[in-house]
């Protein structure tokens, strides 16, 4: 890879100072708490890129808790300051356009101009939900002229703490196409990163830690799905769970009869095998925004 | 003051034919069951049998599934959204003209009060069809995109409570959207949906657009396991509801819940107690309590807790229970001996458990499955009638001092289908409309229902909406 920095020095012979890829859960970085990590290799397997951290059941339930704990303030925050805070995740992704460059090209082994094109892609992707966080009540919500002497009227509220399985294969663009769509409108995350390129992941966590999104919002969590996926969606206090990134069908059903214990809303994977066919540049409509929102309906009389 | 003793005012049955026994409806036409067996559907406040009914086996399902799947890939999808909302106006016009026969077939099945089925049942049936008759041609303005497509045999099994009301919320959208239906009415309550497939064959409905099949679980079970369904809607227990969402893991089924709840029903002490009264009463034992979004737990602000009492037990006093198809009972029958033994227990429950338990004075008449309207006072949230759903006419009284407790013990519930909210200041009703985990929330009112208002449930009360523009998409492929 021509364009890449070496592993060890920037070309003038100073040697690099590395970055620690670590967990991100309630507004910390922690370490997994059972000491494990894996190593993260480029897409050809040619390179060593870090040793990412092994999320742990506990890691997951930490997770989740955080998540919870955050979900009053998040999902009270007005519309127009969750726009706001969102704008300011694009503002410092854009800032750290050429470190992701780096990180997708690794890890999913792209071409410099279509690792350019994907992160240029997830930030405005990014944009395009921020600007819902104020809109989606008014295309999801009614007056409804009852026949009655009521008003009553329906507006969307966030279903609350949402489990993401993320797209393996696309690390930054699928994976900001699944979170943004859950914390614009006042759910909080718990993600699952891709296994194989879960760095972009991470520093998407260091552009949260200092865009103003309130801890525990959004927690991330590197390691395996397949491990750590069914304490998510077996977890009592998960409302819903996206599994989008389950490429193996087999898993994927048991996570969803899993899932059915508390009645968590399920996202399935696409059919066919995960997200290997699946185009994340196309118009992402509003479908992702619906998923993720309960409707709620308050009638009240009208007199003197 | 002088009292007025109620005459006996019963609605003549004589409008309503009950054939000996029924068929499935399948094709267009009731056929005889291939594999059904047959059982007995009883009057719930005689228990005088009314009919044999068929309980639907594998192959009668896999029948009404082909003529599901016939009739959608053939005459149905190739009419136009204008047409298919002809037929549903029909369907509407249909039930209007029929509405007595309707009403008093439908309390003769459930044991519903007449006063009920007549002037609430029956029409929203019509005008639940009225209003998803307009939308047929309209789907490209519902904001799914300009053209959303049908998703092909909905499964739709619906429960004993509203019996012709939940068919028509679930068949009405289904086939405004574009999609043919399997049917399944609920073991005890079958007979308005057979006259129901009449309706359909008045309406000159094309065949194998509206199946109904008669059964019980293992009938359900069969229809939503089914591979040629493409979408299921049920209404009826969460434990059901959680097999449900089991048996289509895995599949392309779309699937919407809409299952129980324990509403809190919050009067804070600026509240019109006489108003409030009127509501908690609508609000627990309309219907028998035989509704999931019952306000089951009174929350009653501390202050006015003995006050409201008082006036809840006076006029409880009133409440007349008896004959459903008198015009003046309030009160009709429970709607099995199943669910009988299960609000005797939980009652049960509720004393041993330490709460208080009353009822007025009433005399339950000596056939029939009956229930008086009862009051649990002295509930704390970990008893079993504060947390698990009775489903039937019974009360629990739980007290609170600030509107944050309020809210704590309100949502301290893994269901979240309704609310209610009682209060004159107009900044604290739509903050606890806000802060309630609830789909529906009824403030000073409850128990309104209308076709343009979506309804459903957060957390465990299941997913998806019906009524409205919301309920379009449960019908279609977005």
């Amino acid at each position: 890879m021509a364009w890449g920095r070496t592993s060890m020095s920037d070309g003038d012979g100073r040697l690099e100072v590395r970055k620690t890829y670590k967990l991100y859960i309630g507004g910390s970085f922690p370490r997994s708490e059972s000491g494990r990590s894996y190593e993260v290799r480029s897409a050809d397997g040619e390179r060593f890129l870090a040793n990412a951290a092994l999320a742990s059941r506990k890691d997951a339930r930490d997770a989740v808790v955080a998540a919870r704990k955050a979900f009053p303030g998040w999902s009270s925050t007005t519309a127009y300051n969750r726009g706001q805070v969102l704008y300011r995740v694009a503002e410092m992704l854009e800032g750290r356009r050429s470190q992701f460059v780096h990180e997708v090209g690794a890890g999913e082994g792209l071409k410099r101009r279509d690792a350019e094109a994907a992160v240029d892609a997830a930030v405005d992707r990014w944009v395009w939900y921020a600007g819902w966080s104020d809109k989606v009540h008014q295309v999801q919500g009614s007056s409804n002229p009852v026949a009655g002497p009521y008003f009553d009227f329906s507006v969307p509220e966030p279903t609350g703490v949402v489990a993401l399985v993320a797209p393996p294969a696309s690390s930054l663009l699928g994976l900001v196409s699944l979170l943004a769509p859950v914390i614009v409108t006042g759910n909080t995350a718990v993600v699952l990163a891709s296994e194989t390129a879960p760095l972009p992941a991470i520093t998407l966590a260091e552009v949260l830690a200092t865009s103003d999104v309130p801890g525990g919002v959004a927690n991330l969590l590197t390691g395996r799905p397949a491990e750590i996926a069914p304490w998510l969606a077996s977890h009592m206090d998960v409302n819903a769970i996206d599994l989008t990134g389950i490429g193996d069908p087999e898993l994927a059903t048991e996570l969803e009869m899993a899932a059915a214990a508390n009645l968590k809303r399920v996202v399935r994977p696409p059919a066919g095998t995960g997200d290997q066919g699946t185009d994340w540049s196309g118009d992402p409509g509003l479908d992702r925004l619906r998923a993720f929102l309960e409707t709620k309906t308050v009638w009240h009389p009208v007199g003197i | 003051m002088p009292t007025f003793d109620y005459a006996p005012a019963p609605e003549s049955r004589s409008i309503v034919d009950i054939q000996p026994s029924y068929g499935l409806f399948i094709g267009g036409e009731m056929v005889d069951p291939i594999d059904g067996t047959r059982f007995k559907s009883v009057n719930p406040a005689t228990e005088e049998v009314l009919s044999e009914v068929v309980a639907a086996g594998p192959q009668d399902v896999d029948r009404a599934v082909d003529a599901a799947r016939a009739a959608y890939a053939g005459a149905w999808s190739r009419l136009s959204g204008r047409d298919r909302g002809k037929y549903l106006y029909r369907l509407a016009r249909i039930v209007q003209e029929r509405s007595r026969e309707l009403a008093v077939l439908e309390s003769i099945d459930n044991g519903k009060p007449i006063r009920e089925s007549r002037d609430v049942d029956v029409p929203l049936v019509a005008a639940h069809f009225f209003y998803y008759a307009g939308w047929a041609d309209k789907l490209g303005y519902a904001g799914f995109g300009p053209d959303p497509r049908p998703l092909g045999v909905a499964a739709q099994v619906i429960p004993w409570n509203f019996p012709l009301l939940m068919l028509a919320w679930k068949i009405a959208p289904a086939l405004a959207c574009g999609n043919t239906v399997v049917l399944k009415p609920a073991e005890t309550t079958p007979l308005t949906a057979l006259a129901f497939a009449d309706i359909c064959q008045q309406a000159d409905l094309p065949p194998g657009v509206v199946n109904i099949i008669t059964g019980a679980g293992d009938t359900g079970r069969t229809l939503v396991e089914h591979p040629g369904v493409d979408k299921v809607a049920f209404t009826g227990s969460t434990e059901v509801g959680r097999q449900i969402a089991r048996s289509v893991a895995g599949t392309r089924k779309k699937v919407t819940l809409e299952l129980g709840g324990k509403a809190a029903n919050v009067v804070f002490d600026d509240a019109p107690l006489d108003q409030a009264i009127e509501g908690i009463v609508n609000g627990i034992f309309f219907n028998q309590g035989h509704v999931c979004c019952a306000g089951s737990r009174l929350l009653v602000q501390e202050s006015v807790a003995d006050e409201l009492l008082a006036g809840l037990k006076r006029r409880l006093g009133t409440l007349r229970l008896g004959d459903p198809l008198d015009k003046n009972t309030d009160i009709g029958a429970i709607n099995s001996a199943e669910q009988l033994d299960k609000i005797r227990m939980l009652s049960e429950v509720g004393e041993t458990e330490g709460a208080e338990r009353w009822s007025p004075p009433c005399e339950l008449p000596e056939r029939g499955f009956w229930f008086p309207p009862t009051v649990f006072t002295g509930v704390s949230q970990s008893h079993r009638i504060a947390r698990e759903e009775i489903f039937g006419p019974v009360l629990s009284v739980l007290t609170f001092r600030t509107p944050t407790e309020a809210i704590e013990k309100a949502n301290n519930t893994p269901y979240g289908l309704s609310a209610g909210v009682w209060t004159d200041k107009g900044s604290r009703i739509l903050w606890m409309a806000q802060q309630l985990r609830a789909g529906v929330v009824w403030a000073n009112t409850f128990n309104r229902f209308d076709p343009t208002s979506p309804f459903g449930g957060y957390k465990e009360s299941g997913y998806g909406r019906e009524g409205g523009r919301h309920g379009l998409g449960a019908y279609l492929d977005v």
